[in-house]
């Protein structure tokens, strides 16, 4: 099957969602492919809130909201980006309000905001009200807002359509191919321009808050068209996960009055950032806690994990404010916040880096301003980079609606202007080529097997701290568990709903992730943000204030090439220059 | 295939273990002609989740089991099946709620709507009653610089409703929909009523009409098999007969 829009969006969570919106307003023709159905999207995971410098409970400035993001992106942020991110993110929130988002109120009746990690006022004095949140499912609720606003404007959607290949000619990028799960078709899709927001890779790690779908396909398919991943070095770990289950528990409890204690009842974050403790940003948190861990005050029954506290919080509160996490802590681990600590230990959350994108969301094939174009990314999957060397909390829905919409507007742009780029002959042969070669496979190797070893190694080798031995350790498992992936097997012969051929399929995505994730963290001699190296535990400004671009080597098996590109040190109108990182 | 299977997901040492026997049904529509079930034996944990005891089916002894899922904790929607006779999210559900050790459960797709595969039906039925409220904000007055005001108690109205995953639990529990497919169902209500309860909306007039023709609210017989099904615990019921009022009296 063969189809053709201006504007192809690839990915329905919240940046593919304000994508298609927007790219529709600017009179081209739209379509939206997901491998899901849009409202199962994991922007509907997010809980605690979206940051916008609003004042709406305290005096707040988006100056203020940028300082917190350079800051805490460990000066690896794109100020230009930043600038444009915090004054954006004001009238993106009162829009989204303005699309019907049940937001919580203050008792005047405006959007309620609370306190968040690592989100300050006055360049860092003390923590600020700036997330605003819908209790505790936000993204929940920012997810079907956007969807009903594509039921209203008639989005097209292919749901269940799982991208297989990227067409790029000569720079240009012409289209998709996609097969249709319940059909077994492959189908092509002849565009103008395309937007790739289809999410992150956190499922290369054991215990991760990410979804079973969330397999970075889209990335390792750019990187396997010689094209770079930036960034890829940075991965988040989100302090709370619950325990063994890695299930999201937001900061937003934190941000509410919650207190992280270990084996001692000891409010240990005191301790690692004396200003705003358990409020300072996810990577100081998270290796505050391994810290704890490994000098032997973790709880529980593998003494892996600490304890949030929010027994002295009212009951209202927890089940009002924070209903959704007590409804997770009460069904997963039979502890009730009410009245018991909950145990938590931190979990593989965000990727900081993805596909290189300007400011409209235009990739790059380079580190030196190569564009592809046509192609356009935003959310988890791009980096643009807005969160440097790490994330804050709230930033990431902010980024999907800000970039998503940068994205759909400057690709309707393109595509007003634009004719329909050639296709190649044959635009699904490598596609078809991948599938038979899966389906018909009679390896014995088995895919779940391979991926649970990766996604153990992963965790042990290249997680919160890293180092050297380790991670050249990892490079030579990920060699293995490539050779083995080529002769894993696949024994449904089934065409429609086959969904073991996808299982497979990811799992070759996952490896090319890992992969260029774990080579670019060995080149990284330093330490930022969510970057530790053991044997290298300083930042080091003079050699490595640069983005990694790493490259699969076309010429050469399980070889990766790094480059680099500048990071922008300056915004329009502000700058803030790098400064030891302390809270 | 190995030997020794891997234990699921958030196996540990030390930990005690529990044998169940996970009978599913199972389709294949390019050579079944009809369903028959299947009985695995599986090795687990108390506190697991049936999706990773589903999960382990899959990966470990039939890879041609075919389900959705995605998040895995309660919050895409994806994988409500029915589960020991009752609508939940696989997900949701931990093994020692619906098992002893060495007993059964069983695990079948919701009802009312095309098995497609094994556990995977046909939404589009479910997605086209939703479609049809019109699920959607729909406020046409030009917007204030910043928010429109709502107040708390204003905003609690619709705090259940909004909360609905589309997940179908409570739709396909409805024996008003097994026997007629054309109902709305208790989903489609509860997006409705999250719309007519909104203080800043304005279509409640054609919200209130769809709901008193004969596919809406008149349908529903009040079994509460759809409140019993929530994962979310969302009062569906009780949602349903705001609504019934609502249309009643011509106003929310």
């Amino acid at each position: 099957m063969h189809h053709r829009y201006d504007v192809l969006v690839v990915g329905a969570g919240g940046a593919g969602l304000m994508a298609a919106l927007y790219a529709a307003k600017g009179n081209v023709s739209v379509a939206c492919i997901s491998k899901l159905y849009p409202t199962r999207s994991h922007t509907g995971a997010a809980q605690g809130g979206i940051g916008a410098a609003l004042g709406n409970v305290a005096e707040d400035h988006w100056e203020w909201h940028m300082f917190d993001t350079v800051k805490g992106g460990d000066y690896l942020t794109d100020q230009d980006a930043a600038e444009i991110f915090s004054k954006d993110i004001i009238e993106a929130v009162y829009e989204l309000e303005h699309m019907g988002l049940p937001f919580s109120r203050t008792p005047e009746g405006k959007i309620a905001q609370r306190k968040f990690g690592g989100h300050t006022r006055e360049f860092g004095k003390a923590a600020v009200e700036r997330s605003c949140y819908a209790q505790d499912r936000t993204g929940h609720m920012i997810l079907q807002t956007l969807y009903q606003q594509n039921v209203k404007a008639g989005t097209t959607f292919y749901n269940e359509f799982h991208v297989t290949d990227l067409i790029i000619e000569n720079g240009r990028c012409c289209g998709v191919v996609a097969y249709h799960l319940a059909s077994g078709e492959i189908h092509t899709f002849h565009a103008k321009a395309v937007i790739l927001a289809a999410g992150g890779y956190g499922r290369v790690y054991k215990i991760t808050s990410n979804a079973l779908t969330l397999t970075g396909d889209l990335m390792s398919i750019y990187y396997r068209k010689g094209l770079p991943l930036e960034d890829m070095e940075f991965y988040q770990f989100h302090p709370t996960g619950l325990a063994k289950l890695g299930i999201l528990v937001t900061e937003g409890i934190r941000g509410e009055g919650g207190i992280l204690r270990n084996a001692d009842g000891e409010r240990f974050m005191e301790r690692y950032a004396p200003t705003i403790k358990d409020l300072a940003p996810r990577d100081i948190v998270s290796r505050s806690i391994i810290t704890e861990i490994r000098e032997g005050r973790g709880v529980g029954r593998d003494k892996d994990a600490v304890h949030i506290d929010l027994t002295h919080l009212p009951r209202e509160v927890i089940e009002g404010k924070l209903a959704e996490i007590t409804d997770l802590a009460r069904t997963y681990l039979g502890q009730d916040p009410v009245k018991d600590l909950v145990a938590v230990q931190p979990t593989a959350h965000y990727a900081m880096g993805g596909i290189p994108t300007d400011i409209n969301g235009l990739c790059f094939a380079d580190g030196n301003g190569t564009n592809v174009e046509g192609l356009y990314a935003a959310g988890e999957q791009a980096c643009v980079s807005l969160h440097g060397a790490n994330r804050l909390g709230t930033n990431s829905l902010g980024d999907l609606i800000v970039f998503g919409r940068r994205a759909g507007i400057f690709a309707a742009e393109y595509a007003r202007q634009a004719a329909y780029p050639e296709m190649p002959e044959n635009p699904e042969r490598d596609s078809v080529e991948m599938l038979s070669r899966l389906k018909n496979a009679s390896g014995k190797d088995n895919s779940a097997v391979i991926r649970k070893e990766l996604q153990e190694s992963m965790m042990n080798n290249v997680g919160i701290f890293r180092n050297g031995p380790d991670m050249e350790k990892q490079v030579e498992i990920i060699k293995e568990l490539k050779d083995r992936y080529k002769n894993v097997g696949v024994s449904d012969p089934s065409i429609r709903y086959n969904s073991e051929l996808i299982e497979a399929m990811e799992l070759g995505f996952m490896l090319d992730c890992a992969e260029a994730a774990t080579a670019s963290a060995l080149n990284r001699q330093e330490s930022r943000g969510a970057h530790d190296r053991e044997d290298y535990p300083e930042r080091d400004d003079q050699n490595w204030l640069k983005h990694t671009m790493a490259y699969k080597d076309l010429n050469q098996n399980d070889h990766v090439l790094i480059g680099y590109k500048e990071v922008a040190l300056k915004g329009y109108t502000r700058a803030f220059e790098p400064k030891p990182r302390v809270y | 295939m190995p030997e020794t299977y891997p234990a699921p997901a958030n196996a540990a040492e030390g930990v005690a273990m529990m044998r169940v026997n996970v009978k599913i049904l199972r389709f294949d529509p390019e050579k079944d002609r009809k369903a028959h079930w299947e009985t695995y034996p599986v090795e687990a944990q108390a506190g697991d989740r049936v999706l990773d005891v589903i999960n382990h089916v899959k990966w470990y002894l039939d890879p041609s089991l075919t389900f959705r899922r995605s998040c895995g904790h309660g919050i895409c929607g994806s994988d409500a099946m029915l589960i020991n006779g009752r609508n939940r999210l696989a997900c949701k559900t931990l093994l020692r709620d619906v098992a002893k050790d060495g007993g059964t459960i069983t695990v079948e797709p919701i009802r009312g709507l095309k098995v497609e595969k094994d556990l995977l039906v046909d939404m589009e039925p479910f997605f086209d009653s939703y479609r049809a409220i019109m699920p959607y904000f729909i406020n046409e007055s030009p917007p204030p610089p910043a928010e429109r005001l709502q107040s708390p108690e204003q905003a609690d109205r619709m705090a259940h409703s909004s909360n609905c995953i589309l997940c179908a639990c409570c739709t396909t529990s409805c024996p008003i929909f097994w026997v007629n497919g054309s109902y709305l169902g208790p989903a489609s209500i509860v997006q409705a009523h999250r719309f007519i309860f909104d203080s800043r909306d304005q279509a409640t007039p054609q919200r209130l009409n769809i709901m008193n023709q004969n596919t809406g609210v008149w349908r529903c017989r009040t079994a509460y098999n759809c409140t019993e099904a929530c994962p979310r615990d969302i009062p569906i019921t009780t949602i349903i007969e705001e609504v019934k009022r609502a249309v009643m009296y011509q106003q929310a």
